[in-house]
């Protein structure tokens, strides 16, 4: 279970997170959802610790995440970056397999390679992906890279950072396809941003919508549409009308 | 307040000098506990090995070999003012070994690596590859900045030796084939001259200087600002600062070795 309380973070003047509350319990999935730039990529770096929150307490089964050993609690995660962040220097499948051929889950090349492939697969792509430099790829299918790379070495904690942004509707059903099979059957906690109301559909048991640096609604994806928060309601129907200001 | 002004300003800008020594100070702490505590990678060093040293011996044999024909020139004409032409072979060779060969290898090897090292980590940076990193379990200081250090440390006392040798030799060409020295007469001049000091504190200078390219590509490309314009200001300020740096510390290392 990952609890975060009043979370608050500012880059110099511009205050992101001001309180943010949030309850994850273990093997669901979560759907962060909110304006662009209000933070909802901060939020999942804060739990990593690669942003440094100003105040508030993030904690993981009960331990604060700031004072946990760090190499064994970042052992447990694995995170899809919002632009991909591939290791350009290295072909694809040393990308996916990166946890796979150093560290404690270090193993032989070829077995590590043979697992990349699979999880190459699993995301829509053909085995001579696997030899290619991420500078070779197109933007959806590094997105997948890093999608096989976040799943790769089957953590129990996965962040998706807009996972099908960038993808055509049929690789983004199988995206959110996988990343609900990844909820169910593997049992992992996922925390998914996106933008796709259907993607939410998809992979949400329950959904939590970021607005003006705290968390405005929360509940399960059954009462996301009979919800009366006028602010949830204009999201999800994409209007340009409501309290949401759209031009800013 | 107007006559203050300028008083501040120089008290902003030493504030700020500190306070970056500081960082580097602390930075270059924390470099060396990750070069000695595991885990390493051996791959990432050997890699930088080709990078850093292979990859900049054509850059720092062709500086040597000019500056060492010039230097044969210049010392000629200067050692012709009170008939002392004789004096070129050593002089050329302790000069090369002493101070040309490792302050120019290192400067070269500043331009071409600490540039390439800021360019390569900044951008890591800006696309999130250093946090994607952490994410994996594999800690930067370790895995980027560990191998790099070792390996520019180790490589620059070889490419000062190169540079040394192919400096003598250009001394040596210019030497017999334009100043009229008897070929055998100055290898024996050279030789007999040179001492094992001259050399070896040219290699130890090389060891710093090396240390200090690849401390300052790697500090400023780790600390690069955001997009393009941030990697393009880190790679300006890791030549620039590695540069001036190299030539500090050669005075200091010059101070320490050759005087009291
Ligand atoms: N490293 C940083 N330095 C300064 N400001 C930052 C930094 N990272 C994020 N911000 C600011 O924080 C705010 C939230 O950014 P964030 O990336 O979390 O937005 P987001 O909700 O993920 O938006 P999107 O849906 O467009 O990805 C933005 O205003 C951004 O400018
Ligand atoms: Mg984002």
């Amino acid at each position: 279970m990952i609890d975060i309380s009043a979370l608050h973070k500012s880059f110099v003047s511009n205050a992101v997170l001001r309180g943010v509350d949030l309850t994850i319990n273990s093997g669901t999935s979560t759907v962060i959802i909110g304006g662009s730039g209000t933070g909802k990529s901060v939020l999942l770096k804060c739990v990593l610790g690669l942003v440094k929150p100003d105040s508030g307490t993030i904690t993981l089964d009960g331990e604060d995440v700031a004072r946990a050993e760090r190499d064994a609690f970042l052992a447990k995660f694995g995170m899809l970056f919002q632009g991909g962040a591939l290791f350009d220097s290295m072909p694809v499948w040393q990308n996916v397999a990166f946890r796979l051929l150093r560290g404690s889950l270090k193993r032989p090349a070829s077995e590590a390679k043979d697992i990349a492939i699979e999880k190459l697969r699993r995301v829509g792509l053909t085995p001579d992906v696997a030899e290619k430099f991420p500078a070779e790829l197109s933007g959806g299918m590094q997105k997948r890279v890093g999608l096989a790379r976040a799943i790769a070495a089957e953590p129990q904690v996965i962040f998706f950072d807009e996972p099908t942004t960038g993808l055509d509707p049929i690789m983004s059903g199988v995206i959110n396809d996988l990343i609900r099979e990844i909820v169910t059957e593997m049992g992992a906690t996922t925390m998914t941003i996106t933008h796709d109301m259907s993607s939410v559909r998809t992979i949400a048991d329950r959904v939590a919508m970021l607005h003006a640096g705290k968390i405005r609604w929360e509940g399960p994806v059954s009462e996301m549409d009979s919800a009366d928060d006028p602010y949830l309601r204009q999201f999800i129907s994409g209007s340009a009308e409501g309290p949401i200001e759209a031009v800013r | 307040m107007i006559l203050l002004a300028p008083i501040a300003a120089l008290g902003r800008s030493t504030l700020a000098l500190m306070a970056s020594i500081g960082r580097v100070a602390i930075y270059c702490a924390h470099t060396l506990r990750h070069i000695f505590t595991p885990p390493w990678y051996p791959k990432e060093f050997l890699t930088q090995l080709l990078q850093i040293g292979w990859l900049s011996l054509p850059v720092v044999g062709l500086t040597a070999l000019f500056t060492g024909g010039a230097l044969a020139l210049q010392i000629y004409a200067g050692g012709s003012r009170f008939s002392a032409e004789a004096v070129v072979p050593s002089i050329v060779a302790i000069g090369m070994a002493r101070e040309l060969g490792p302050v120019l290898g290192g400067l070269m090897v500043a331009g071409r690596v600490a540039a390439a090292i800021a360019a390569e980590t900044g951008t890591m940076k800006v696309t999130e590859q250093i946090d994607a990193l952490v994410t994996l379990s594999t800690h930067p200081m370790k895995y980027l900045t560990a191998p790099r250090v070792v390996a520019a440390t180790l490589c620059l006392p070889v490419l000062v030796a190169v540079g040394d040798s192919i400096g003598i030799m250009g001394g040596y060409l210019v030497g017999t084939t334009r100043l009229g020295f008897n070929p055998s007469n100055y290898l024996h001049n050279t030789v007999d001259f040179l001492e094992f000091w001259d050399v070896a504190s040219g290699l130890v200078k090389g060891a710093v200087f090396g240390f200090i390219v690849a401390l300052m590509g790697c500090y400023h490309g780790m600390n690069s600002g955001r997009g393009a314009q941030g990697v393009g200001r880190a790679t300006t300020n890791a030549v620039v600062s590695a540069s001036i740096l190299i030539l500090a510390a050669n005075y200091l290392l010059t101070e320490l070795f050759f005087t009291a």
